[in-house]
């Protein structure tokens, strides 16, 4: 089992270089408060830039895995599940995947532990923070935004809070995860489409618009 | 848009998942000790039924998991198939 | 009883009807103002003000009239006029009439409007645990029946209110009008936070696994907002159980004539008296095959129009529908049909004659007066979208009609009229059944409520078809006015017409005549055509000919709602780095790498490409000079296996790389085709950086999941997608050391220490760590600067700093094209096509003979060893300033012209060349390598352009430059 690399560790670690970090939508801040509505029909979307990522390979069921579950402070998810809360969470990716997802600055500490954790065994821990980026979108009306986007049954009997699903927005693949019962999401998606995305979830929020 | 059953993640839009052929078609244990005509059989020859097909797909847009089920070629009724060999760990 | 602007509309005391008479709104029809109610089609708006006739027929001329009052209108055809963008081909029946509503009538053919449509277009999935597509009275009671289960229902129907036929009849339920029953279902159905009911909505299409699409018209109608975001809304629907409660269309007859203003559907008369309140005609013939016509004569009759004759085919109707006819004043005749009618541009009368059981005309004639012409010839179960979602269909003798066959039935379920039922009390009862047993089966168990008592349409006796009433004097083959397809112009004569070609296939039949291929799809025609075909082959039933195939849309739709909102920018994702918009402000041109846009070129002042490309290229081989390369796939290979899966997968050896080097290399497809290249980074022992071609990202990881998943699942090895975790810079040029030297401080990067082929880490100006190798696609001394996706803007700005005194030059992927050409490398898919392997390439050195690896078998096939086979080579065309087409074949000078003509190869790659001050070209050639310094021709253009076979490496074959300049 490798130890951090150099540029592994040092990426990763919460006091490096900051201010030159720009994330994806952070020159499209201001359009997003704007076009942002409240009131029973509202909805809102905003980057939360910079979460620590980790990508989590680990056989199911093995010594690994309760290894990984432990340094963690957490049990690894179930199917379509999430493990945790918003702040420390690990989602369920696939049948031997999970992603790790903390706030900015946590990637260093998480990657040792989990790394720490598989020694001798099998199993992979990647930084994958500066991969994809976060759009929350909430209100009321936030699942009729994403019910013209998104082929998934997403009424409250099927997707609640702490479900999560990898799947297509449009044409662009996501981690799909609700926070709560307003219903609030979180959307993860890979940088190089964060842009085309919000241009799309504006789209659909747009009969929202007028109220 | 057919309703495609991932073993992992559940029933999914066909969208998210590629096809993947007929399952069941070995890579051979030692591609060299097969003659050209075996090899282009391994290599180009695939089952083309009318009904039941034991076939491959990938969730491209989800798990990633390739895994494979029963599809009559005639209906599209799917149904899941019992994998011969371990397809994930 | 009439008021004056709408001659025809009845007073409220005699015909309430569905309309707000509250409200005078206007349409315009040909520059003429058009009154009517909110309520109103625009065809129920025209017959109230006295105007049946519509636009000529396409092929003939004849005067038309409207004829139905539903989708299968074949007549009355409009294009719209106001609104976001002309809309050609609307029926007047099925437009609702609103103020400021603009058309004018049409001959069976619009136009498309050059205009862009700049609606709203939306798109919405859901899933609902049982869908019911129409929302009369067998679909609103699956409706409540399901609904009161518990399931999550969602009620469809393509009007806008529920009731379907109801609203055109006079029936009672419970003791009350349908319609409170009606109202009293809308309201329950809309209290259910489970219930979705759409109107104004029309099931398009009803597909595998119970997948629907529906569409929703939330604009053009007096109920909508005055300027609505979205004019239609596709719906994709995902459904556990389907209840099909679809109705059925009334058939038309066919006789002489047939096509005159005036003749109009029984069924679609009873609509306008019942449900628009206007009585199309004063003086009614109604000509009738089976029961459902009489309810249109009594309610003619019951409104103060006059029915002088009601024709009926059959030789024994039900006594209790002649005897309720004769008490209003109407007279039966029977056994007998309409042969002709008289008239110009209405129908003034009608000839009958008497019909016997083989369908032949007796000597037994009369002659009615008329206005208006009530036809049945029976009625077509609405299967298409059974049919459409693999149903099969059976004829039906005893409804005379074709019915979903119980044994080819999917999942979904017909209910009411869409299978041959027409009484109301069993169309309730099948829904209420249905609905049920829909919602149970979708997981909430209820049991069907009571079917309330009905006075209504009864048990319909049994109809008698005639599919073509003869004429008075001509043969069938002679039939050119017995009109089959009046939007079509198409008749028995055509059919027979068909026939006598040697078509006997109603497939066939429908295409050479038309019939049944206009807005109505053969919802009307359709089995009318099957019935004169099955006569004319003395086929037993319509049943032996069959139907044509029933495919979605329902009803016509605009494309633009397919669409949806995925057009023009938003058609297609579109990819960008961290430093777009630096290359957009350094006024790069882009080009679209699959989805990415990369910067093509940066042009300078008025440069055009060609200038920008060479000027680029010059400062890669004399200067220094930068490109983005984040786009490029990155994958981590993680665990102890991953040397020998390396190994599996690239042509060449990957286990034996030491830590702290890269390797390029590439892989092929188990058919020994190359399949992506790339460079290999070993991070750790158990750990690689994989790159891969822009393109081919997402494809590589599919390949190495698919082998580690299905064949090697004992190899412990694990794949992550790291693309967009690194942003990179290529840095190029003899200058190239001096920039990253000042990039990155705290790195030695003399040729000394830090050797071709290896990476370092390191922390940049600012504090920015990063991955540094010495990797060249150029030939030239080159750096990679990788760093953290979020660092990606910071890395361009440093690299532009820190090159700023030596013009460090931005280039794009055109200069990278040129660049790599110059030295022979390869770009895998456009140097190659998916039949070319790595010897092809002349790449045999990255073809490992020690060990195996995916697709090696192949290379020994005898198809791969041929000494024919293309091979790359360099083309230099003899005059130095031609570019060759990129594609362009190339053939043996002295080769005749005429096709085919034999193919030496073609070109792969081709440009000016900066560095050889000439065009220059890549190319696959048959058995290139063996013809080094002969001369080959590529047509291009009407001339001959000649072309010298060379290497392919044309710059700096030594390697010389790799290093950079000598330092000291
Ligand atoms: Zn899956």
């Amino acid at each position: 089992m490798t130890v951090l690399n150099k540029v592994e560790s040092e990426t990763a670690a919460p006091e490096t270089a900051t201010a030159a970090r720009h994330s994806p939508l952070e020159h499209r801040a201001a359009e997003l408060e704007r076009r942002s509505t409240s009131g029973a029909r509202g909805v809102r979307l905003h980057e939360e830039p910079f979460l620590s990522q980790i990508n989590l390979r680990t056989p199911p069921g093995g010594v690994e895995s309760s290894a990984v579950s432990d340094s963690l402070g957490l049990p690894l998810p179930t199917v379509n599940r999430v493990s945790g809360d918003e702040h420390h969470a690990v989602l369920w990716l696939g049948p031997d995947e999970s992603l790790i997802v903390a706030p900015d600055g946590r990637a260093e500490h998480l990657l040792r532990t989990v790394r720490d954790a598989q020694r001798g065994g099998s199993g992979s821990a990647v930084d994958v923070s500066a991969n994809r980026t976060t759009l929350r979108l909430s209100g009321p009306a936030a699942r009729e935004v994403l019910e013209k986007l998104c082929s998934l049954d997403l009424h409250p009997r099927s997707f609640g809070p702490g479900d999560c699903a990898q799947t297509l927005l449009g044409r662009v693949i996501v981690v799909l995860w609700q926070l709560d019962r307003e219903p609030g999401y979180r959307i993860m998606v890979r940088c190089s489409f964060a842009d085309y995305l919000v241009d799309l979830l504006l789209d659909a929020m747009a009969e929202f618009l007028d109220g | 848009m057919l309703l495609v059953r991932c073993p992992w993640c559940g029933d999914r839009d066909e969208a998210e998942f590629r096809y993947g052929g007929q399952a069941d078609v070995d890579y051979p244990a030692d591609p060299h000790q097969l003659d050209d005509a075996a090899w282009g059989e391994y290599l180009f020859v695939r089952a083309n039924p009318l009904g039941s097909f034991n076939e491959r797909w990938v969730h491209t847009a989800g798990c990633r998991r390739w895994f494979s089920l029963v599809r009559d070629t005639a209906t599209n009724e799917m149904s899941p198939d019992i994998p011969r060999r371990r397809e994930s760990r | 009883m009439m008021s004056s602007s709408n001659p025809n509309r009845l007073n409220a005391s005699v015909r309430p009807g569905r309309i707000d008479r509250t409200r005078t709104i206007h349409a315009t029809v040909d520059g003429r103002a058009v009154p009517g109610r909110p309520g109103d089609t625009l065809a129920s708006a025209m017959l109230a003000g006295g105007d049946i006739e519509v636009g000529p027929s396409i092929q003939r001329g004849r005067p038309r009239g409207v004829f139905s009052a539903d989708c299968t209108e074949p007549n009355a055809l409009v294009q719209r006029l106001d609104g976001d963008c002309p809309e050609p081909m609307l029926p007047a029946t099925e437009i609702e009439l609103q103020d400021g509503l603009r058309v004018e009538t049409l001959s069976g053919v619009g136009w498309l409007s050059e205009q862009r449509d700049t609606a709203g277009y939306d798109k919405k999935f859901v899933h609902s645990d049982v869908v019911v597509v129409g929302a009369g009275p067998a679909g609103i009671a699956a409706s409540l029946a399901a609904a009161r289960g518990g399931a999550r229902v969602m009620l469809v129907d393509q009007h806008r209110e529920l009731g379907g036929m109801l609203l055109d009849g006079q029936a009672h339920i419970a003791g009350h009008p349908a319609t409170e029953w009606i109202g009293r279902a809308a309201r329950e159905l809309a209290e259910n936070e489970q219930v979705r009911v759409l109107t104004r909505a029309t099931a398009l299409g009803c597909y595998d696994h119970n997948y629907l699409l529906i569409a929703e018209r939330r604009a053009d109608h007096p109920d909508a907002p005055p300027s609505p975001t979205i004019r239609q809304r596709l719906w994709h629907v995902r459904a556990k159980q389907v209840v099909l409660a679809t109705g059925a269309h009334e058939r038309p007859l066919v006789f002489a004539d047939n096509d005159r203003p005036g003749v109009m559907l029984a069924s679609a008369v009873r609509s306008y008296l019942n449900r628009h309140a206007v009585l199309p005609g004063r003086e009614a013939v109604v000509f009738t095959t089976s029961d459902s016509a009489y309810s249109t004569a009594l309610d003619l009759l019951g409104t103060g129009a006059r029915v002088p004759a009601i024709v009926d085919t059959r030789p024994e109707p039900p006594t209790r529908l002649v005897e309720q006819v004769r008490a209003a004043g109407a007279h039966v005749v029977t056994s007998a049909a309409v042969v002709a009618t008289g008239g110009e541009h209405r129908v003034s009368g009608v000839r009958v004659r008497g019909i016997d059981g083989n369908g032949s005309l007796t000597e037994w004639s009369a002659e009615f007066p008329c206005d208006l012409l009530a036809v049945c010839g029976g009625w077509n179960p609405a299967v298409q979208l059974f049919a459409q979602s693999g149903g099969a269909v059976r004829w039906d003798p005893v409804v005379a009609g074709f019915v979903p066959s119980g044994a080819g039935g999917r999942s979904a379920r017909v209910v009411g009229a869409a299978r041959g039922t027409y009484d109301l009390a069993g169309c309730l009862a099948q829904g209420f059944a249905s609905g049920a047993e829909a919602a149970t089966l979708s997981g909430f168990r209820t049991a069907p409520p009571p079917v309330p008592q009905v006075d209504g349409d009864r048990q319909a006796s049994r109809p008698r078809p005639v599919w073509l009433v003869p004429d008075e004097s001509r043969s069938p083959e002679e039939c050119t006015e017995h009109f089959v397809d009046q939007q079509r112009d198409a008749t028995v004569a055509d059919i027979h017409h068909a026939l006598g070609t040697g078509m006997r296939s109603v497939q066939h039949v429908k295409r050479y005549t038309t019939i049944s291929t206009g807005l109505e799809q053969g919802k009307s025609s359709g089995v009318n055509a099957v019935g004169v075909l099955a006569d004319a082959l003395s086929a037993g039933s319509p049943g032996e000919v069959g139907t044509t195939t029933f495919r979605p849309p329902y009803t016509p739709v605009p494309l633009a709602l397919f669409a949806g909102r995925t057009t023009g920018r938003l058609y297609d994702p579109v990819r960008t780095t961290p430093m777009h918009r630096q290359h957009v402000e350094a006024g790069a041109v882009f080009e679209d790498v699959g989805q990415w846009k990369r910067p093509r070129y940066y042009p300078r002042g008025n440069e055009d490409m060609h200038a920008a490309v060479l000027r680029e290229c010059s400062a890669a081989r004399t200067g220094v000079a930068v490109q983005d390369v984040s786009t490029l796939g990155r994958i981590e290979i993680v665990g102890s296996d991953a040397p020998e899966f390396l190994d599996r997968i690239y042509t060449n050896g990957f286990a034996k790389l030491a830590v702290g080097k890269a390797r390029y290399g590439m892989m092929c497809g188990a058919d020994g085709m190359v399949l992506d290249d790339g460079v290999s980074m070993r991070l750790a022992e158990d750990r690689y950086l994989m790159s891969t071609t822009t393109g081919g990202a997402a494809k590589v990881l599919d390949w190495l999941e698919e082998w580690l998943q299905t064949e090697w699942p004992e190899l412990d090895v694990y794949c992550t997608s790291v693309t967009e975790q690194w942003a990179a810079v290529a840095v190029v040029g003899p200058d190239s050391r001096t920039v990253v030297g000042r990039l990155a401080p705290d790195l030695d990067v003399s040729a000394e220490s830090f050797g071709f082929m290896r990476f370092h880490e390191t922390v940049l100006v600012g504090g920015i760590p990063a991955r540094i190798s010495r990797v060249s696609f150029s030939g030239e001394l080159a750096f990679e600067v990788n760093v953290a996706r979020w660092y990606g803007q910071a890395l361009w700005e440093a690299t532009m700093t820190a090159g700023s005194d030596l013009d460090i030059t931005p280039y794009g992927t055109e200069a990278m094209h040129v660049l790599r050409a110059e030295k022979g490398f390869v770009i895998v898919g456009q140097d190659t096509d998916g039949t070319v392997t790595p010897v092809d390439l002349g790449m045999d050195w990255a073809v490992s003979k020690h060990k195996d690896f995916i697709g090696k078998r192949s290379l020994s096939r005898p198809d791969l060893v041929r000494q024919d086979r293309v091979q790359l080579v360099g083309l230099l065309p003899t005059d130095t300033t031609t570019l060759l087409p990129e594609g362009a074949h190339l053939v043996e000078p002295d080769v005749s012209r005429r096709p085919p003509v034999p193919m030496a190869g073609h070109v792969t790659s081709s440009y000016h060349s900066a560095a050889l001050e000439r065009t220059f070209a890549l190319g696959l050639i048959s058995g290139g390598r063996q013809r080094i310094g002969e001369v080959l021709c590529a047509p291009v253009g009407g001339r001959d352009v000649e072309v010298e076979i060379t290497s392919p490496v044309f710059y700096d074959p030594e390697g010389a430059r790799r290093d950079g300049p000598e330092q000291g």
